[in-house]
């Protein structure tokens, strides 16, 4: 039994149905997930579109309600929560990294770096350390003055991982994130992620390619709302 | 998120579009500039009236003929009945029986041609009496007024106003010249420091002679006796309304009138004067605020319109902030305070544009144009809470957003 099987839980998923409507037409996108992922995971969440992995993380990263079912993160029961405390959740337990960055463009590497510990109330000077620090952390020491404008897809996709980095969240979340780079900077971001998860971070990445999700040390699969094969990939 | 990186990043969302921001907070800066000048106008215009009227003399009633009553009981002068006599007029001046009156000036005006060295103006020439110069508190720049033997004789001698020698004359030192009026020649004797104009006419521009004269030589006729007005002067402030009781039974028992509703005459104070011009002008400065008003409802509802625009082009930066952790009210008050800068940055440069049109708007329209710094701080007030007010539906919306919605918007 590795250290990470040991270590406490920080998802659990049980019994897990979201249902959208739209007008007369219920479209149930998750049909009951069960999953756990315990602290210092890498885990690869894969499948082909619509088969509900999208709906997966946004319930995952608290961007979305469940119908059905119970999830826990970091301890605390998230499924009856209101806005403000979800922000607060998202804020604190989750370090976002999106498929097209989602960098603001008016403001500085550093100052995208910071707006999680905004949000969080830390106050400016420590803001200014903390993003100079996550940025260095990702090889970006030299560009904190730079608008994303300035810098590569690559290097946009490194600012917004030192952004989810910053506020020490439980788990980073990434959604496609090589999805807009070339294999390079794939290979860049990946092995940034890698580095992470060998530091101790929990690390969940939503993907459908099967090159990418082989990076990570356990894969699920997930097809028609339900995970079909949760396994380890073979190492 | 407190309140320094509120500002920061709603000032620099303000800044980043500053062509569409000035476009839109230009409707609030018109209103705020046009509360301001109306508001001063108005100001100005009651501070001008009143010093017209005050410029009339002092403790002064006004007799004009004629009255009529209308249908509601609304009495007013008739002003071509020739009710009033100089023998009115003398009736006045009675110790015995107006105690409280302290001089009378009955005014016969006629609008006559004056020519002097081929030069000719139209002007209106008043005929009354020594006392005149008193009642009306008028001041001699050169020469002399009439005198009593001047008025005994019907001597032809006319006192100038400032504008009407320099007008015949080019200059106001005229004294010993003298002027054809209606084809007669006078001497001129005096001629009248300025006082500027009041509400109906320019004081400035008059001839003033002997009543016996202008009553027999240039009028003549069946109305040589009667009188245009007659301004009394009370002996003091508290003993006007006692000069007003005098006037009116004197008059009244001298027409054989018993009662006072109708009487053929009207006496009216310069206090009911400044009362009625007061009310007049604030009247006219609530008309003209509320339709400054009706400006910055306009203009708040462009904030409104440049906000919405602003929610919708920014809702995927919205959706990052609140997946990054921001709670629905840090997004309201981002908005808010935009709107809240907009709307201010239309009110101080609608007051910086009021403050300059109060200096410029008198030399343009010729009347004073105060700059009431209740006005300024009331605008600059109001054009906050207008960026606030329009901003709530904006600022809401974008709280509301789903943050999944707004992340997956292209």
């Amino acid at each position: 039994m590795s250290a990470e099987q040991s270590a406490p839980p920080v998802i659990e998923l049980s019994g897990v149905r979201k249902t959208y409507r739209s007008g007369a037409i219920e479209f149930e996108a998750l049909r009951g997930i069960d999953l756990e992922i315990r602290g210092g995971e890498y885990v690869a969440i894969m499948g082909p579109s619509g088969s509900g992995k999208s709906t997966l993380m946004n319930v995952l990263g608290c961007l979305d309600v469940v119908t059905a079912g119970s999830y826990r993160l970091a301890g605390e029961d998230v499924e009856e929560l209101d806005e403000a405390e979800l922000a607060r959740i998202r804020n604190r337990e989750i370090g976002f990294v999106f498929q097209g960055f989602n960098l603001l463009p008016s403001l500085s590497a550093w100052r995208n770096v910071e707006l999680p510990l905004v949000y969080a109330g830390v106050g400016k000077e420590e803001r200014r350390e903390r993003a100079a620090l996550a940025l260095e952390r990702v090889g970006l020491g030299d560009k904190l003055d730079n608008r994303p404008g300035e810098l590569s897809g690559g290097q946009q996709q490194r600012v917004a991982v030192a952004r989810a980095l910053v506020g020490e969240p439980t788990m980073i979340l990434a959604d496609e994130p090589t999805g807009n780079l070339d294999s390079v900077s794939t290979a860049d971001v990946l092995g940034l992620f890698q580095e992470l998860n060998d530091a101790g971070r929990t690390i969940v990445l939503i993907t459908h390619e099967l090159e990418v999700a082989q990076h990570a040390s356990r894969l699920v699969r997930v097809k028609d709302g339900l995970i079909v094969e949760p396994s380890a990939v073979a190492a | 998120m407190n309140w320094t990186e509120t500002l920061h990043t709603a000032w620099s969302a303000v800044r980043s579009h500053a062509m569409r921001s000035l476009l839109t907070v230009l409707g609030i800066l018109i209103g705020i500039a046009a509360v301001i000048l109306t508001v001063g106008l108005g100001l100005g215009t009651q501070k001008d009236v009143s010093a017209q009227i005050d410029s009339l003399g002092s403790n002064l009633l006004i007799v004009s003929p004629g009255s009529t009553t209308d249908s509601s009981g609304m009495r007013g002068g008739f002003g071509t009945a020739t009710t009033l006599t100089q023998a009115d007029a003398a009736a006045l001046t009675s110790d015995v029986n107006a105690p409280d009156i302290a001089g009378v000036a009955p005014e016969k005006t006629t609008s006559l041609a004056l020519e002097a060295n081929d030069t000719n103006w139209t002007t209106s020439v008043t005929g009354t009496t020594v006392s005149w110069l008193d009642v009306r508190a008028r001041t001699l720049e050169y020469g002399s007024f009439f005198t009593q033997d001047d008025v005994d004789e019907a001597a032809k001698v006319v006192v100038l106003g400032s504008e009407t020698a320099t007008e015949l004359f080019g200059r106001t030192n005229v004294v010993g010249q003298s002027v054809e009026i209606d084809g007669t020649s006078f001497q001129i004797v005096g001629v009248l420091d300025s006082a500027g104009s009041d509400s109906s006419s320019n004081l400035d521009d008059v001839a003033v002679a002997p009543m016996s004269t202008v009553a027999n030589v240039l009028v003549g006729g069946t109305s040589a006796a009667s009188v245009s007005t007659i301004y009394i002067q009370a002996a003091s402030a508290e003993q006007l309304s006692a000069a007003y009781q005098e006037a009116q039974t004197i008059l009244l028992n001298r027409h054989g009138i018993t009662s006072s509703d109708e009487a053929d005459f009207s006496i009216s104070s310069q206090e009911a004067l400044v009362e009625t011009a007061t009310s007049i002008y604030q009247t006219l400065t609530i008309l003209l605020t509320g339709i400054a008003a009706l400006s910055l409802l306009v203009g708040g509802i462009g904030v409104m319109n440049i906000m919405l625009v602003s929610v919708t082009e920014r809702t995927r930066e919205i959706g990052l902030r609140k997946a990054l952790g921001a709670p629905p009210w840090a997004i309201r008050r981002q908005f808010l305070t935009e709107a809240a800068i907009l709307g201010l940055g239309g009110g101080v440069l609608g007051a910086l544009l009021g403050a300059l049109g109060t200096l410029v708007l008198p030399a343009i329209i010729g009347s004073s144009v105060v700059l009431s710094p209740a006005a300024v701080g009331g605008a600059l007030a109001v054009s906050i809470a207008i960026g606030i007010v329009f901003g709530v539906y904006p600022a809401t919306r974008a709280a509301r957003l789903a943050p999944i919605d707004a992340l997956r918007t292209e």
